[in-house]
């Protein structure tokens, strides 16, 4: 990580009234939202990445008998989502469920939530490792990627600069500490050109943005969008820790 | 207790009273009670204090029995067990037992079994058990969960519990006492035999030790109680400091020169502290005054065990002066060169401080040595009555315990993996267990549906029990794997994660390890800072996953993290023998100089209250106003009534900003003047009803609790085979299933369980329930201009501690403003 030693330029955002953060890549507005959602403006995309449905009755399969309220938990901040800002679309950024069997195991009240969700806008499913087929049943399109404008949107971040992408599966979470204590949240993680989105599922863990595998992502010292109570926090490199 | 007389002669055989002639000794009285009560078939409870052949009196009656055993053809079973809190402690008593197994040249095997024994020892010892075996209740539980426990132990003899005052009142105790109630149906002849400090209250303990079957509810405990010779009351000083005693402050430097000297006149002392940093400011500060080179180590739970091992080795052959140590040396083996017993800061309860003191000379008639070092004023008046406490021989009493449900549910699956079970006759047996003793069966019941399918109101799991009712009735566990995984998760520690400190190699690699460091420890650190850690001065280079990396900074002034005040809690009894102390003016002549003018200010600018009164002063300062009160029940106690105050006060208007706590105070500061405050209605015993549960909701001490509930019950759990977690994961995913949780299902038993772990533990709502209603009518309230005398140590806290609020909210917000600052430099 020496290449980002380097002092940075000042990033560009601006706090927005509902607690979001707003910024643009590549010319394309975003608002970062603090439930981990990101809103395409001139699109009315609502994005969402991970959300791991169905991951506490994957383990309730082996027998750790984690909560079994983690789909209606997960649906419960994407339903406010999607009724506070009424977005055309939905996109899911790829492990939107936990492991391929999962649709088979949403309760049949969760599944008709999805249903309802798709009245009137577009539901798209990026596939990703933990789900490679996407839904079966349920409506909306399955695709391995998409173009929003100017912005690619795909499962997992390619190596490299990648001006323009928009991705998941890293579950970026900042860590920040001060002489009374210690917060880890999880964030969205941006250099100004491409962003890795939190992960929105209610189970999924997190992986601090100074992690090896964040390395070569980023032209430049990221920024983080630490989502707070009811605000996204713009915490820059200098005052993330590591695990 | 009975005279020799009353004892019938023949107790002991020859070969006995041989063995206890040839070593010069007689048979003591209690030991001699001991073996009556074994041959009249009764369990009994020996309290005796340390170096009154306590252990010997527990195993007397086994060894009679064992010696007088006719020949058998087939193998035996385990004699007698025994149960020790510590693995250094049973390795300890099988090498101390050795001594009159030889020496009688009797045909008795012996031996230790701990998490360190050999694969290969364990092995035999299961196929081959000893006659007597000697090992932990971690081990115990394991023992319990194996196929083929009920025929392992059906002829199981005799339990010895040793030192039973340290693990009555916890959750191992919990699961100790369901153990031995497991053990009593194996073999229901099976005596118990308790072994224990002096306490307040022996019939807690007994009660703790179980009931039998069949006996009612109101029966009187079972166990008879057996008194050892109450030993040489111990010579107990404070030093006095004269007219240095610091305002405020938890690290005795003002005291060290002469702490020194006492060490320097000492054969070998041990200075006890109450925290890590402490041990590790104490040990700096005793080398930098070294000039005699005296042999003076450091063991604290932080240091890699080695090093421990080192240090207690050095000591057991006598080659040290002083070991500065945390309660890591509060217990455990026996070192008869011990001479003096230093308590820097303060003792905050009187039977800690005994079995403390017990660590200096081990013999009966000899009194032990001891110096308590107060490290600053109010520390000086507890000092004074914990000093006076132990010359009364009074001591703490610990309430007596209610079995905690998550051990109920790791314990129900252990019977499940060692035995199908009945759920009513495991019912009646688990309540012969006496912190289960009014267990009731809707309890139970919610219990073993939560061990099968996680207990959800939505039924989820119900296709994947892990324990299954059969067609014959009985509950099974549902396969190999579920079994497997239930061992590897088996005991009531909650170990927090470690990382490993290790020297920072070339390129960033992890080099020699120094020490682990839990999780935490370093928190408040950035790159680049110094710090103290095993006695010497580091640079924190960095954190990997598993490693914490350091360089040496010999030459650097190290910054110290946060003290973070002493993890034990000032007692009641303690705290109202200070109170008591520092109303009776006729008292205050015991107290040194400058503390005695402290109390005598105190009195004329502000007031001195009752012993059963309640201080609250307010006064303006700077731009704030400040709220003290006095009720000396310990810092988490306080720091819920701060919490909770601080809710109140916003109510009324008065703007808090912040709060300070420490065990005998608390203090609030806020934008408007809180002289006016209705105070009978602010500390209205009402405060523990919605306040609280809208508090706890959100309070992360309930997702800790949560966290070791959920590990304890198997919920979590610790680790998988060939996946280890790291202990940072864990913690990460335990606050989103609590969150999850809470949000769905917020009666869910293991929610219950964190609830009252929570308000006994981290947040002891149960003691500001009782000082709520200790103080009804009784708060005197004293209007002043300025800060008072009692009020200055208070106030010198401020700044090092948390303030209160969405902390998690502000820092981050913090780091906000940082950037704003960077980007517009």
């Amino acid at each position: 990580m020496t290449a980002l030693a380097r002092t940075p330029a000042p990033y560009t955002f601006a706090q927005s009234p509902c607690g979001g953060l707003e910024m643009e890549i590549m010319g394309a507005a975003l608002r970062m939202r603090a439930s981990g959602a990101l809103l395409d403006l001139a699109h009315q995309a609502l994005i969402v990445a991970d959300l791991h449905f169905e991951k506490g009755s994957a383990y309730g399969m082996r027998g750790q008998f984690l909560p079994p309220y983690d789909t209606r938990d997960t649906l419960d901040r994407l339903e406010a989502e999607v009724a506070a800002l009424e977005p055309r679309v939905v996109v899911f950024l790829g492990d939107s469920f936990h492991d391929g069997r999962a649709e088979d195991r949403l309760s049949a009240d969760d599944a008709a939530r999805l249903v309802a969700m798709a009245q009137g806008r577009t539901l798209i499913w990026l596939v990703g490792n933990h789900d490679a087929d996407g839904p079966r049943r349920l409506p909306g399109q399955v695709v391995d990627t998409m173009t929003l404008g100017p912005l690619i949107l795909r499962h997992e971040p390619e190596p490299g600069e990648q001006p323009g992408e928009l991705s998941g599966h890293l579950h970026p979470c900042a860590r920040v500490s001060s002489g009374r204590g210690t917060v880890r949240r999880r964030c969205f993680a941006t250099d100004g050109t491409r962003m890795i989105l939190p992960a929105f599922g209610a189970y999924a863990g997190g992986l601090n943005l100074k992690d090896q595998a964040f390395a070569g992502l980023f032209a430049r010292p990221p920024l983080a969008g630490a989502l707070g109570r009811d605000r996204v926090h713009a915490v820059g490199w200098r005052s993330l820790t590591g695990d | 207790m009975a005279d020799d007389a009353a004892l019938p002669a023949d107790l002991l055989p020859a070969a006995f009273t041989g063995w206890f002639a040839t070593r010069g000794w007689a048979p003591r009285t209690h030991q001699l009670e001991m073996v009556a009560r074994a041959r009249a078939g009764r369990d009994a409870l020996l309290i005796a204090p340390t170096g009154g052949g306590k252990t010997l009196a527990g195993f007397l009656p086994s060894l009679i029995e064992l010696s007088q055993r006719p020949p058998a053809n087939t193998p035996r079973g385990i004699h007698t067990l025994y149960i020790s809190p510590l693995k250094a402690l049973a390795v300890d008593v099988e090498r101390n037992l050795a001594t009159p197994i030889r020496e009688m040249g009797l045909s008795i095997v012996a031996e230790s079994r701990t998490g360190d024994t050999g694969a290969a020892r364990r092995q035999r010892q299961r196929v081959k058990p000893p006659d007597i075996l000697l090992t932990t209740p971690e081990q115990l539980a394991l023992f319990c969960a194996w196929e083929g426990a009920r025929a392992y132990f059906e002829d199981l003899s005799c339990i010895i519990l040793d030192e039973i005052h340290t693990l009555h009142s916890t959750k191992r105790g919990d699961l100790l006492a369901l153990d031995i109630a497991r053990l009593q149906t194996f073999s229901p002849h099976l005596r118990r035999v308790g072994l224990s400090a002096t306490v307040d209250d022996p019939d807690v303990i007994r009660r703790w030790m179980g009931f039998h079957a069949g006996e009612g509810d109101g029966a009187p405990p079972a166990v008879d109680l057996v008194l050892g010779p109450a030993g040489t009351p111990p010579i107990v000083d404070v030093l006095l400091s004269e007219g240095r005693v610091p305002w405020a402050g938890h690290t005795a430097q003002h005291a060290m020169a002469e702490v020194y000297e006492v060490i320097k006149k000492a054969r070998t002392a041990l200075v006890f502290v109450n925290t890590r940093f402490q041990a590790e400011f104490a040990f700096q500060e005793l080398w930098r005054l070294n000039e005699d080179a005296l042999p003076i180590a450091l063991h604290h739970g932080s240091l890699a065990a080695e090093q421990r091992r080192r240090v207690e080795a050095a000591m057991a052959r006598g080659e040290l002066r002083a070991v500065v140590c945390t309660s890591t040396l509060d217990l455990g083996i026996d070192w008869g060169d011990v001479d003096l017993v230093i308590q820097l800061a303060s003792p905050k309860g009187a039977s800690r401080m005994v079995q403390r003191i017990g660590r200096a000379n081990h013999r009966m008639d000899e009194a032990s040595r001891a110096l308590f070092v107060p490290a600053n004023r109010f520390e000086m008046l507890e000092c004074q009555a914990a000093r006076e406490a132990i010359a009364e021989n009074r001591f703490d009493g610990d309430p007596p315990r209610v079995g905690a449900l998550d051990i109920l549910a790791q314990h129900i699956m252990g019977c499940a993996c060692s035995e199908p079970f009945d759920a009513l006759a495991l019912y009646e047996e688990i309540r012969t267990a006496g912190p289960y003793r009014a267990l009731a069966w809707e309890d139970f019941e919610q219990v073993v549906d939560f061990v099968s399918t996680g207990g959800y109101a939505l039924r989820a799991y119900d296709r994947f029990r892990r324990i299954v009712k059969g067609q014959d009735g009985l509950w099974r566990a549902r396969n190999a794997d579920t079994i497997l995984r239930h061992r590897l998760n088996v005991g009531a520690i909650l170990s927090p994660a470690v990382l490993s400190v290790r020297l920072a190699g070339r390129g960033g690699r992890a080099g020699r390890k120094i020490g682990e460091v839990e999780e935490g420890y370093l928190e408040a650190l950035e790159p680049g800072d110094t710090f103290v850690f095993a006695g010497q001065v580091w640079r924190l280079v960095g954190v990997t996953a598993l490693d914490v990396l350091v360089t040496p900074a010999p030459a650097s002034d190290p910054k110290l993290p946060s003290w973070g005040g002493s993890k034990f809690a000032l007692s009641t009894f303690l705290a109202r023998r200070v109170r008591e102390l520092m109303f009776d003016q006729s008292h205050w002549s015991v107290l040194p100089g400058d503390v005695r003018e402290w109390l005598e200010l105190q009195r004329d600018r502000s007031l001195i209250p009752a012993e059963d009164e309640m201080l609250v002063e307010t006064f303006p300062r700077g731009k704030r106003h400040f709220m003290v009160c006095y009720p000396f029940e310990g810092r988490l106690a306080h720091t819920t009534l701060a919490m909770l105050m601080t809710r109140r006060l916003e109510r009324m208007g008065a703007a808090p900003l912040g709060f300070v706590c420490n065990d005998y105070a608390l203090a609030v500061w806020s934008l408007n003047p809180m002289d006016g405050v209705d105070l009978d209605a602010l500390f209205d015993q009402d405060m523990l009803g919605d306040d609280l549960e809208d508090w706890l909701a959100e309070s992360y001490m309930m997702k800790r609790s949560f966290k070791g509930c959920a590990i304890l019950a198997g919920l979590i759990e610790r680790r998988f085979p060939g996946a280890e977690k790291s202990g940072r994961q864990v913690t990460f995913s335990a606050d989103l299933v609590y969150d999850v949780l809470r949000r769905h299902e917020p009666d869910h038993l293991l929610l219950r369980c964190a609830r009252e772990d929570a308000a006994t533990g981290l947040i002891d709502v149960a003691r500001v329930g009782h000082m709520l209603a200790r103080i009804q009518g009784k708060i005197r309230h004293a209007v002043l201009d300025h800060l008072s005398p009692f009020s200055v140590p208070m106030l010198l806290e401020i700044g090092k501690e948390r303030v209160p609020g969405a902390a998690g909210e502000m820092i981050l917000a913090e780091a906000a403003e940082d950037l704003i600052a960077e980007a517009s430099s």
